[in-house]
């Protein structure tokens, strides 16, 4: 193994890659098979990111240039705290997802494992990355995959929400190499850490340009995370993705917040000069308008499946506020608050699986038939709710009282405290509204729902999925003070760029053993 | 007129041409847009290293191998990336249209006509 060492921050792209190449070829096999590999690659996946997380606790940043060609010159991967910290939420969400596809969704076409490794690589290259044109590429390619994973037992609703999702995605594709193209040609380099230099010492006349490339970047980034003028398409498509496509976005809407903190906090970090945390102010004000709006949006969605959409768009509002504030504090709390509530909107998309299934009106917010199996299901939906809404003893009023106590920032306390206490607030109220009318009210006239059989017990796999989450629910639960300390050291280790160019133009080529 | 202003008009044409397809209802239109636009941002792309006539792409016995005598070779290769993505892209959103269009007898792009 030690001489893969020097090559594990290359693996997270080649484990899937490799996996989901052979299920293609393997599409004929039985499902089984297909099942167990790459259920086994995830957990390869696993320990690759357990070995980079040790070796970023080790060395710092883990800088990995692919063909060993200098960085200015080649493609290079970068692992540092954060992009561990989303690899391990990533692989987690995956195991979950594929264990519940287990249940059956997998069953409906012939390549749902094969895109779901392509998924998890494109996901992985996007984590990992350290130049812009590689994040798009990586961006395209778990894009592409989720295209079939959403359409992936398609019917009507989910071609018509497909559709505008792959439209929407396409533009901001555009937009993304408009940019890139910007930035290039003045700057003329696309690796982050080489542009971060290159910015630093940007002469006045050329600012508006490298301005402009940042905020078109930012459309880009805002359409992923879902974030305020941009957030239209999430909720309906959430709703109309199967649940395991559903885990996985949860992720992907937090792969564009986790962008913005790269990319912002990189290039245009405390030394960029003038151009130094350009956009914060409206991160900040867009991230307060997204949780509000995203709060009444929940209080009127008609469906179970809509209003855990909306909660997704709402925990992004948070962090864009969290990220606006643009203190250590302020993106470590943010950070917390990111993993405990990506876990939650998970668990509760499953849970949105089950109701629909135990129920004849699906997950339909009115009074159309009663709940089979209502006490373990309201069980379920009264905990997740509470992690969801963020009420003691769960992560999430964790991370949102850290994010009050601790980020005070200049002139915007009392938006930041109205905001974030009012949408939770109203989250809860949506919450409440949705379960009494899913598991209290029977409709006035009760139709014949006990004569109908009970429909099965959720499968092994399913029940291991959700067990999965809830783990990760506790544990981010039980031991916040030491994912706190991990979040915290990761916020630091952003807020010092000048390391990154160090780490990345400061390395060189691994010498060669082969002969010339 | 000078070069630039040409491709750079050329551009801004494709551009906008795009974008009002783009804002068509109908699933084919909106397939022309994105096409038009990925025309406009592979020529963006390619004019990101500047527009040099006369400029060798490869290397040359007796010409110093600087960036100021030879045509910038990395927005090519990004322009090959972007051309190969976008046109698989396109073939996938061709096939979702195509489905779209026999599974709701529509080419709307809601999947229904606005006033049925």
């Amino acid at each position: 193994m030690s001489g893969m060492a020097p090559h594990i921050a290359v693996l997270p792209v080649v484990v899937p890659l490799l996996a989901g190449a052979t299920l293609v070829v393997l599409h004929r096999s039985p499902l089984a098979y297909r099942r167990a590999l790459s259920l086994f690659a995830t957990l390869v996946l696993g320990l690759v990111v357990l070995g980079l997380g040790l070796a970023v606790e080790h060395q710092g940043l883990v800088v990995y240039q692919v063909g060993n060609w200098p960085s200015f010159a080649g493609i290079v991967l970068l692992a540092d705290r954060l992009a561990v910290l989303m690899l391990g939420l990533m692989v987690l969400l995956a195991l979950a997802s594929q264990l519940f596809a287990s249940g059956g969704e997998d069953a409906r076409g012939a390549h749902f494992h094969a895109l779901f490794q392509f998924q998890l690589m494109g996901l992985c290259g996007a984590f990992l990355t350290h130049d812009l044109f590689n994040l798009f590429v990586f961006f395209e390619v778990l894009l592409a995959a989720s295209y079939g994973l959403l359409l992936h037992g398609q019917g009507g609703e989910r071609l018509r929400q497909g559709l505008h999702y792959v439209v929407l995605n396409l533009v901001a594709s555009a937009l993304f190499l408009f940019a890139v193209g910007v930035l290039y040609s003045v700057l003329g380099t696309l690796n982050m850490a080489d542009l971060a230099t290159r910015i630093a010492v940007l002469p006045e006349a050329q600012r508006p340009l490298v301005e402009a490339g940042g905020w078109l970047l930012l459309i880009v980034f805002a359409l992923k995370a879902a974030l305020l003028p941009l957030y239209f398409w999430l909720p309906r498509t959430y709703a109309a993705a199967s649940a395991p496509a559903a885990i996985l976005f949860a992720i992907m809407t937090k792969l564009g917040v986790y962008a913005v903190i790269r990319v912002y906090g990189l290039l245009f970090g405390p030394d960029a000069g003038a151009l130094a945390g350009f956009v914060q102010p409206l991160l900040f004000w867009a991230g307060a308008g997204t949780a509000t709006l995203a709060a009444l949006g929940a209080l009127a969605s008609p469906t179970l499946r809509g209003l855990l959409g909306y909660l997704v768009v709402g925990s992004a509002g948070v962090l864009f506020m969290a990220i606006g504030l643009g203190t250590d504090v302020a993106l470590a709390a943010g950070l917390y608050y990111l993993v405990h509530s990506t876990l939650a909107a998970a668990a509760f998309f499953l849970l949105g699986d089950w109701v629909r299934r135990h129920r004849d009106g699906g997950d339909a917010l009115g009074r159309v038939a009663a709940m089979a199996r209502p006490a373990w299901l309201g069980g379920f939906f009264i905990l997740l709710a509470m992690a969801a809404a963020g009420l003691p003893p769960f992560g999430g009023f964790l991370g949102k009282s850290l994010l009050l106590a601790y980020a005070v920032p200049e002139g915007a306390t009392v938006v930041l405290w109205g905001v974030v206490l009012g949408t939770s607030l109203l989250n809860l109220l949506a919450l409440a509204r949705a379960g009494s009318r899913l598991f209290w009210q029977a409709p006035a006239v009760v139709t014949a729902r006990s004569a109908a059989p009970l429909p099965p017990l959720p499968g092994l796999g399913e029940r291991l999925a959700m067990l999965i989450l809830a783990f990760g629910l506790v544990v981010t639960t039980v031991m916040a003070s030491d994912v706190t300390r991990y979040v915290a050291g990761s916020a630091a280790q952003l807020s010092e760029p000048a390391t990154y160019r160090q780490a990345v133009l400061g390395r060189d080529p691994l010498p060669t053993t082969v002969p010339r | 007129m000078s070069l630039e202003f040409l491709f750079a008009s050329g551009i801004g044409v494709l551009a906008a041409g795009g974008f009002w397809l783009i804002l068509r209802a109908r699933t084919f239109d909106v397939i022309l847009g994105l096409t038009l636009l990925s025309y406009a941002v592979n020529l963006f792309l390619f004019a990101a290293g500047r527009l040099a006539p006369g400029r060798t792409p490869l290397l040359k016995e007796g010409v110093a191998p600087l960036l100021a005598n030879h045509a910038d070779p990395l927005p090519q290769a990004l322009v090959l990336t972007a051309i190969v993505i976008s046109m698989a892209m396109t073939a996938v959103l061709l096939v979702m249209a195509v489905q779209a269009r026999v599974a709701n007898a529509t080419d709307h792009i809601d999947g229904r006509e606005p006033n049925a």
